[in-house]
């Protein structure tokens, strides 16, 4: 669907250059939801204003449904951009307009015949909630029903494509929730393929089938959220889980990692999916002739798949330790031994 | 100083209700006619110029949508040159202009000439920084939608800069209340030849007082009705 190949974006300035993307190479799926997660500054933006040319690349190639939207003319992309709804952080409802007469500017651009217009306008206005907000400005409105706005006039052209600009990073947790989950609707609903980037993993755990990490102008690792989230390959996905999982032992814990002996370990176990379901743990102290103590732990879900980690201090003789971590391990649990730094 | 307060107290408030009263009265109000006359052509005129210009100042500059260094710089200068003669003297400048316009230097509709030619790049200016208020993210989110160019200035622009060019208008207006005032000294009709051929050459404290506090109640009038229409506009925006 979209196809993003040797991507590469240097902004000039009269006193350097700066590279904001470094080769980018990505492929995203009809139909799917595919998040991008960077810090700010990674080029995150950058690359999403490529593939609807606000920002024009340095090098390479965009292409969507195999069409190279580098290369269109201006009249083209007009008519590209059509097809390709973009909704953002900070909304830009345009002020001078009601709600209905919003939802109705893109479908104006397009020429569409005001009657026809207003019709799709209306049924949009339906799909995200707002019928009864029709006349109203997007002044009176709340952050939550500006970005259904938003999102209802993103859709207006009947869009292949949902491009969104940290739609909710400038929304509290709850409406941040609503709004991913009207997402992920009108994506099931439509066969929209969404494609966002955020800063927050807790959008792409909620929404995202698939997730790239953007570090420094470069995607270091791309996968299914699943996989990247359990098991994170570099440093900034794993700071990203971090936050989410909190799979950072707390500091206080860490001095307890002193003690570690050949009688006492702290341990991490990670675990995902159907194990999570399993009294393993349990097992463990039962099989084995050693005592544990679990100090911190955390369990969540990616879609619908159970995950977290544990940490714990594991009391026993040195042969009963390890033969209780290799239960563990056994059980496709993953072990790390903490040290103290 | 003083003087002339006393005899304005005296002079004017006990001249109304005299006999003399018909014959300012009559003067005052021409002159108020011609004044308002010239103003709202001149206004008009300056903003059928000026506004597309500060369109093409903000949408030439790099970075948006239609970006062409030249053409900005080029403006930018012109606008700045005309901006930096005093009217006084503009006025003067452009007589032979005015002259192959209107076919005369002097009057009413000779003064509509350098009033709107001054005020073209003034307007310019306003213009332009009315539309700089908004925010990017609009004109963005315009683009990404496929939005021509036309239709960004038309159906977003323009729209949204409408309360701030409101207020500019009542702005020009108002500097056109004062230029105009300067024209009238070199024979440009409204309440200036008045204040400056009664009031300056033949002493006519009345007639001198009459006008600037007609003057006085225009301005207000227009900031009013200004400030009025730009809160009508913003109502519902904020």
């Amino acid at each position: 669907m979209i196809e993003i190949k040797n991507l590469t974006k240097i902004y000039t300035t009269p006193t350097q250059k700066i590279l904001a993307l470094d080769n980018v190479n990505l492929s995203v799926n009809k139909g799917e939801i595919f998040g991008i997660i960077g810090l700010s500054g990674a080029g995150k933006s950058t690359l999403i204003r490529c593939i609807n040319m606000l920002e024009k690349p340095t090098k390479g190639s965009i292409l969507i449904d195999g069409q190279d939207i580098t290369l269109l003319d201006k009249n083209e992309l007009r008519l590209a951009r059509q097809k390709i709804g973009m909704i953002f952080q900070h909304f830009n409802l345009l002020s001078s307009r009601t709600v209905l007469d919003n939802v109705m500017f893109p479908l104006e651009i397009a020429k569409v015949p005001h009657s026809q217009a207003k019709k799709r306008a209306a049924e949009l206005l339906e799909l995200v909630g707002l019928s009864d907000k029709a006349k109203a400005y997007p002044s009176q409105l709340s952050g939550g029903q500006k970005q259904r706005v938003g999102i209802a006039r993103a859709l207006a052209n009947e869009p292949k494509i949902l491009l969104s600009d940290e739609a909710t990073s400038a929304l509290d947790p709850e409406t941040t929730r609503s709004i991913l989950k009207l997402m992920k609707d009108i994506n099931k609903q439509m066969n929209i393929t969404i494609l966002l980037i955020t800063h927050d993993m807790n959008v792409i755990k909620q929404i995202c089938d698939r997730v790239a990490v953007i570090d420094n102008s470069r995607i270091v690792e791309v996968g299914d959220v699943l996989t990247v989230f359990s098991n994170p390959g570099t440093p900034t996905s794993r700071s990203f889980l971090n936050a989410i999982i909190k799979s950072e032992v707390p500091e206080d814990l860490l001095h307890l990692a002193k003690n570690n002996s050949n009688n006492s370990k702290l341990i991490r176990v990670s675990f995902i999916g159907a194990s999570a379901g399993e009294p393993i743990i349990s097992n463990m102290i039962k099989n084995f002739a050693i005592k544990a103590n679990i100090l911190y732990g955390n369990i969540d879900r990616v879609k619908d798949t159970p995950f977290g980690n544990l940490v714990m201090e594991i009391i026993g003789e040195p042969q009963a330790i390890t033969a209780a971590l290799d239960f563990l391990k056994d059980n496709g649990l993953e072990i790390e031994v903490l040290k103290h730094v | 100083m003083f003087d002339i307060l006393n005899e304005i107290d005296l002079n004017i408030f006990l001249t109304v209700f005299s006999g003399e009263y018909g014959i300012v009265a009559e003067k005052v109000i021409k002159a108020t006619w011609e004044t308002i006359y010239m103003i709202i052509i001149s206004t008009g005129l300056s903003y059928v110029v000026g506004l597309p210009l500060g369109i093409i100042l903000v949408i030439t500059e790099n970075g948006h949508i239609a970006e062409n260094t030249s053409v900005n710089r080029i403006l930018a200068f012109l606008v700045n040159t005309v901006r930096s003669i005093p009217f006084i003297i503009f006025l003067i400048l452009i007589i032979p202009l005015t002259r192959l316009i209107v076919g005369t230097s002097i009057g009413t509709v000779a003064s509509i000439v350098p009033l709107t030619l001054a005020a073209i790049p003034f307007v310019a200016r306003l213009v332009e920084t009315s539309l700089k208020e908004i925010e990017w993210g609009l004109i963005e989110a315009a683009l990404s939608m496929g939005a021509t160019n036309w239709q960004i200035i038309t159906k977003v622009l323009i729209p949204e800069a409408l309360p701030s060019i409101t207020l500019g208008i009542a702005i020009t207006t108002i500097n056109l209340v004062g230029y105009s005032a300067m024209a009238g000294i070199v024979g440009g009709g409204g309440l200036g030849t008045l204040a400056y051929y009664y009031g300056y050459q033949r002493y006519d404290n009345l007639i001198l007082w009459t006008t600037v506090i007609v003057l006085i109640f225009m301005v207000q009038g227009i900031q009013s009705l200004g400030d009025k229409a730009t809160a009508k506009l913003n109502e519902k925006r904020r």
